[in-house]
C-alpha cells in the first residue's frame, strides 16, 4: 500500500468509529482475563446482539488498562467512564442509554482524576486499553504504521538513526545502552545479511511490562522492528518470546499475519524495495536466554549458554552475522519518536535518562498494575501518589527494582529520582521495570535468599563461579535464616559476592550478588540478628 | 599477518595478531592456570581460572579467549587473581565428590596439581555430597560423575576432533551431567568409536581407562595438539 | 496410570506423526529449528519420550546427545509424562511475598516436589516464573485456568475433590 492509502484507511476507520454511539472497551490482558474479563466481554456482546444494537454499539477487547488490582476493567467511549471489578451481570447496564446512572455500575466507577491516572505519561502504553490488539484497523486508526511510512518514503537510514540519537533513547531492557549507538554499530557493519531481534524473554519475577505491550499493542513492536530493520539494513526480524506467554504469542502471530496481508510487512513495503519479515521464536523456560548471546544460541537451536563477548552481537551475532538486539519497550518507543521527533522525546524525563519508563507495580502497594512515568519521577511519587501507598496504612520498608540483578531501596532514599544513574548510585539498577514494594512483614534476608534461589535454578552451568557459587550462597542464606550460620559464613557470603561479580562469564552470575549486596548495605542488622548470640555484633563479644 | 608487542607480568613479549594472551604467555614461560582450555580444541572460557588483569580495562579478561593487542599490559598473577582462583577451586572441590585417595588419577590429576600449586589445602565451604553415579559399561573406559568438573573438554574433543559427538551436557546448573547419546550406558552407545580421546583430555579421573593402576593411569594431552596440527597444518610436531 | 502418550492408539487414527513431520519440513529439517520442533512434539505428545527424541535426532540429522542436551536444558520440556492434573505455582516476587511457598509446601506434602509427577500419576507440579497476574497473588495455573488469591485451604479442598490422598 502507499502512504496515501494508509491515511485513507485511517480516515475510514475513524469515521466508522465516530459513527458508533458507543464503543465498549473491555480490558483483556492476562491479569483481567484471569478475573473473568472474557465472560464480561461475551456478555456485553450478547446484550448488544439481543437488543439489536449491532449497528450503533460495539464491544472490543483491549490491552492492559493499568489498574490490574481492580480488574476486570471496562471503559465506555462516549463518556470516557472507567469501571472496575465489572461482572457479566453488568452487561445490560453497560449497553443501556445511561450506564453511569445504573446504581451498581455507579459503585464500580473509578475516579480517573487521581494521581494514578493524572501523573502518568503514556508513550509506550498510549494504545494499551485504547485499541483492539486483534484488529490492525484499530492500530491504523490510532496512527499506526505512519512512522514506518515516513521512514521508508521520506528518510534515509542515516536520518532515522539521527532522529533516534536526538531522542536520547536508551535500552529499556535494563542496561540502558544508547539505542542509536547500537543501531549505528550494526548499520556500519559490512554485509548484506543482518538481523533484528526483539528480546521478549521477560524473565524477572514480578515483571510483566513487555508482556502487556505484546498483548495490548503488538503492531507497535512490529513497526518499531521494521523501522530498525530499515535503519540498519536488515531484512529479517525475530521476536524471541517466552513460551509461558501464550496470549502474547497468539496476538503477535495474528498481528504479523494481518500486517503481511496489508503489505506493511514482507516485501515491497510502501512500494519500496525495502522488505522486512518477522518470525517468532518461542522460548522454553530459561531465564538466562534473556542474555543476548544465550538468546542467540537459543534461536540457533542450541543450549542457551552465553559466550564471552567480544565479539558483541552487532559485529557477530545470529549465525555470525551483525545482529541488533533490543527490548520490547525500546522498540515500542521508536514509532512515536519518528512521528513526533527526537527532540520531543528528549524533552521528557531528565537527560541523560530521557523519555518514560514502564513499571510493573506489585507487592504491598494499593494500586498494583502497570504504569508509565517520565524518567526522573521520584520513588516516593511512584509508590505513594501513583501507587496509592502501602495497603492498610502499613509502613514502607523497601522497594525492590531490577529483579534478581537489582537491589532493595530503603525508605531513606524515597526521594531518589527513578533514572539509570540515580538508581545505580544507591546500589540498585533500573532493570526492566519490575518494582516490588515491601513492608515490615518481609524479611530482607529472605528476599535475598529468594532471588539467589532463582539465580541458582536459572544458572546455565557453564562457568564455575555462577554454577557452584550461587548454590553455595543460597545454602549460606538458608542457614542464616535457620539461625544455623556463623560469622565466618557471613564473611564467606561476602567473599562469594565479590567472586561472582568479578569472574562470572555473563550478566546473570555477575549481578546475582546484587540483592545480597544491597540488603547487606541497608539492612545489615537483619543478618546480624540471625547469627548465634556469641557471633553477632548486636549480642556483643563474650 | 602483523606482530604485536605487549607486556606480560613485566616482561616484554611479542605475539601474532589473533593469538591469545594464554598462548603468548605460555610461549614465554608464563603458565596461566586453566582447566577448560586444552591445546587443539576450541575455547569456551568456562572455568574462569585463566582470567587476567589488563591495564585500562575494568573487567577481567579470559586469557584463553582474548587476542593480544599492541601495547597491552597484562598481569596474570596478582593477589586478587590468586584469591579468585583459590576460591574457584574450593567451589569445585566442594561441588562434587573429589576423593583423591581412591582415585586412579591420584598424582596425575590437573585439578589436584592446580590445588597444590595455588596452595588450596583446605576448603572453607560446605561439601555438597551429591549422589552421582559411575558408568563402567564401556569395554575399555569408565565414567565417574563424582570426579567431573564439567569442563566439557570431552564434549568438545568428541565433536571437533573425532567428529562423533557422542557426549553432550544434560540439564543445567549444578545438576548438569555429561551424557552419552540418549543418556544410556556408554557401552551401548551407537556413535562412540572407542578412540579414547575423551579419556586423554579429561583433566581429572572422571574419564579413565579400565584396568590401569594408579601408577599406570597417565594421560597424554599433548597428543591432541599433535594430531590437530598434523591435520590442519600438515606438520608433525613430536 | 495415564496412557503412554508416545504410542499411537490402535483404534483412533493417529495423525501426530504426520503433523510432527510437517512441523519439521516447515523448517526445512534444519538443525537450527530443533527447539521449534521440540515445542511441536511436546504439544502433540504431551511429553518427549526417548524414542521420540531419537526419531527427531534422526530426521534432523543431529547427534542424539545434542538433542537430549537441548531438551533437558529448557524447563518447558518434559521427559516424563505429565499427571492427570497440572498445577503451575507462580513463584514470581509478588506471589512469593503473598505466600506461594505455602502452596508449594501443600503440594509437596500431598503430591510431589515441584518439577515432578506424583507416584499415582494424578498430579504434576511445577513452579512458573511470574505469569503476570501480580495483582492476584498468589496465582496458580490449574489445568490451564488461572486461580487467583489461592489459599492453602482452598488448595487442600481441591486436592480432596480430585481424589488425592
Amino acid at each position: 500500500m502507499t502512504f496515501e492509502e494508509l491515511m485513507e484507511q485511517q480516515a475510514r476507520e475513524l469515521e466508522r468509529q465516530r459513527a458508533l454511539s458507543r464503543r465498549i472497551y473491555c480490558c483483556t490482558a492476562a491479569g483481567c482475563v484471569s478475573c473473568g474479563a472474557e465472560a464480561v466481554r461475551k456478555a456485553v456482546a450478547a446484550e448488544i446482539k439481543s437488543r439489536e444494537l449491532d449497528g450503533t454499539m460495539e464491544v472490543c477487547g483491549t490491552g492492559c488498562m493499568g489498574l490490574c488490582s481492580q480488574g476486570p476493567l471496562v471503559r465506555t467511549s462516549d463518556d470516557g467512564a472507567l469501571y472496575g471489578n465489572v461482572e457479566a451481570a453488568d452487561a445490560a447496564a453497560l449497553v443501556s442509554a445511561a450506564p453511569a446512572d445504573d446504581p451498581r455500575l455507579a459503585q464500580r466507577r473509578i475516579d480517573t482524576s487521581t494521581p494514578f491516572f493524572v501523573k502518568q505519561k503514556k508513550i509506550v502504553l498510549a494504545n494499551s486499553g485504547v485499541v483492539d490488539p486483534e484488529r490492525i484497523a484499530d492500530y491504523i486508526a490510532a496512527g499506526g504504521y505512519q512512522a514506518l511510512a515516513k521512514a521508508v518514503a521520506e528518510m534515509t537510514p542515516r536520518e532515522v538513526i539521527a532522529e533516534v540519537r536526538a531522542s536520547g533513547l536508551r535500552g529499556r531492557g535494563g542496561a540502558g545502552y544508547p539505542t542509536a549507538l547500537k543501531w549505528e554499530l550494526v548499520a556500519k557493519q559490512p554485509g548484506a545479511t543482518k538481523y533484528v531481534v526483539c528480546n521478549a524473554d521477560e524473565g524477572d519475577p514480578g515483571a510483566f511490562m513487555d508482556r502487556s505491550v505484546l498483548e495490548g499493542d503488538p503492531h507497535r513492536v512490529l513497526e518499531g522492528m521494521a523501522i530498525a530493520g530499515y535503519a540498519v539494513g536488515a531484512q529479517q526480524g525475530y521476536v524471541y518470546v517466552r513460551g509461558e506467554y501464550t496470549l502474547a504469542i497468539q496476538r503477535l502471530q495474528a498481528a504479523i499475519r494481518q500486517a503481511e496481508r496489508e503489505r506493511l510487512l514482507g516485501s515491497r513495503i510502501f512500494e519500496d524495495t525495502f522488505q522486512f519479515r518477522v518470525d517468532l521464536r518461542i522460548g522454553a523456560g530459561a531465564f538466562v536466554c534473556g542474555e543476548e548471546t544465550a538468546l542467540i544460541a537459543s534461536i540457533e537451536g542450541r543450549r542457551g549458554q552465553p559466550r564471552q563477548r567480544p565479539p558483541y552481537p552487532p559485529e557477530s551475532g545470529l549465525w555470525g552475522k551483525p545482529t541488533l538486539i533490543n527490548n520490547v519497550e525500546t522498540f515500542a518507543n521508536i514509532p512515536p519518536i519518528l512521528v513526533n521527533g527526537g527532540e520531543w522525546f528528549a524533552g521528557i524525563g531528565s537527560a541523560p535518562s530521557t523519555g518514560t519508563k514502564v513499571f510493573a507495580l506489585a507487592g504491598k502497594i494499593v494500586n498494583t498494575g502497570l504504569i508509565e512515568v517520565p524518567m526522573g519521577t521520584s520513588l516516593r511519587e511512584i509508590v505513594f501518589d501513583i501507587g496509592g501507598g502501602v495497603p492498610g496504612g502499613g509502613e514502607f520498608k523497601a522497594a525492590q527494582t531490577g529483579g534478581p540483578s537489582g537491589g532493595c531501596i530503603p525508605a531513606e532514599f524515597l526521594d531518589t529520582p527513578v533514572d539509570f544513574e540515580s538508581l545505580a548510585r544507591i546500589g540498585s539498577i533500573m532493570g526492566s521495570g519490575g518494582l516490588i514494594v515491601m513492608d515490615k512483614t518481609s524479611s530482607m534476608v529472605d528476599v535475598a535468599r529468594y532471588f539467589m534461589e532463582f539465580c541458582m535454578e536459572e544458572s546455565c552451568g557453564k562457568c564455575i563461579p555462577c554454577r557452584a557459587g550461587t548454590a553455595q550462597m543460597h545454602d549460606i542464606l538458608t542457614r542464616i535464616l535457620k539461625r544455623e550460620a556463623t560469622r565466618a559464613d557471613l564473611e564467606m557470603l561476602e567473599r562469594l559476592c565479590v567472586l561472582l561479580g568479578e569472574t562470572s562469564l555473563c550478566g546473570l552470575g555477575q549481578t546475582a550478588p546484587n540483592p545480597v549486596l544491597s540488603t547487606l548495605k541497608y539492612f545489615r542488622r537483619e543478618y546480624e540478628e540471625l547469627l548465634p548470640a556469641e557471633h553477632s555484633a548486636a549480642g556483643g563479644e563474650r | 599477518m602483523s606482530v604485536k608487542t605487549l607486556v606480560i607480568d613485566g616482561k616484554a613479549v611479542t605475539g601474532r595478531a589473533g593469538e591469545t594472551i594464554f598462548n603468548v604467555a605460555w610461549e614465554n614461560g608464563v603458565r596461566i592456570p586453566r582447566l577448560c582450555h586444552v591445546g587443539g580444541l576450541s575455547d569456551v572460557g568456562a572455568c574462569r581460572l585463566c582470567l587476567v588483569e589488563i591495564e585500562g580495562q575494568r573487567k577481567l579478561a579470559a586469557a584463553c579467549l582474548t587476542p593480544v593487542e599492541e601495547g597491552m599490559v597484562v598481569h596474570t598473577s596478582s593477589e586478587r587473581l590468586k584469591e579468585h582462583r583459590r576460591l574457584i577451586l574450593e567451589l569445585l572441590l566442594a561441588e562434587r565428590n573429589h576423593v583423591c585417595a581412591v582415585c586412579v588419577m591420584n598424582g596425575a590429576c590437573e585439578l589436584q596439581d592446580l590445588a597444590a600449586e595455588l596452595g588450596v589445602d583446605h576448603v572453607r565451604l560446605r561439601y555438597r555430597f551429591p549422589k552421582l553415579g559411575v558408568d563402567t559399561s564401556h569395554e575399555r573406559f569408565g565414567q565417574d560423575q563424582n570426579r567431573c568438573i564439567l569442563c566439557t573438554r570431552c564434549v568438545r574433543v568428541c565433536d571437533e576432533v573425532e567428529g562423533a559427538h557422542t557426549k553432550d551436557v544434560f540439564g543445567r546448573g549444578s545438576g548438569s551431567l555429561i551424557i552419552n547419546d540418549m543418556g544410556g550406558p556408554w557401552g551401548e552407545s551407537d556413535t562412540c568409536t572407542s578412540c579414547g580421546k575423551c579419556v586423554q583430555v579429561c583433566p581429572t579421573g572422571a574419564l579413565f581407562s579400565k584396568g590401569k593402576s594408579v601408577a599406570e593411569m597417565r594421560k597424554d594431552r599433548g597428543f591432541l595438539k599433535y594430531i590437530v596440527t598434523a591435520r590442519e597444518k600438515r606438520e608433525w610436531i613430536r | 496410570m495415564p496412557p503412554d502418550a508416545s504410542k499411537p492408539t490402535a483404534t483412533v487414527k493417529d495423525n501426530r506423526e504426520k503433523m510432527l513431520e510437517r512441523a519439521m519440513s516447515r523448517h526445512h529439517y534444519s538443525g537450527d529449528a530443533l527447539i521449534e520442533v521440540l515445542h511441536a512434539a511436546q504439544e502433540l505428545y504431551g511429553f518427549l519420550s526417548i524414542p521420540l527424541l531419537q526419531s527427531i535426532a534422526r530426521k534432523l540429522r543431529l547427534p542424539p546427545s545434542r538433542v537430549l542436551g537441548v531438551a533437558t536444558f529448557y524447563h518447558f520440556f518434559s521427559l516424563a509424562p505429565k499427571g492427570e492434573h497440572f498445577f503451575q505455582v507462580c513463584t514470581g516476587t509478588a506471589c512469593y511475598v503473598a505466600g506461594a511457598q505455602s502452596l508449594l509446601d501443600v503440594l509437596e506434602r500431598r503430591c510431589c516436589k515441584s518439577g515432578g509427577t506424583s507416584p499415582d500419576g494424578k498430579v504434576s507440579v511445577q513452579s512458573a516464573r511470574c505469569i503476570g497476574s501480580c495483582g492476584l497473588a498468589p496465582a496458580v495455573i490449574y489445568d490451564g485456568k488461572i486461580l487467583a488469591r489461592l489459599t492453602p485451604e482452598q488448595l487442600n479442598a481441591e486436592l480432596d475433590r480430585i481424589g488425592v490422598k
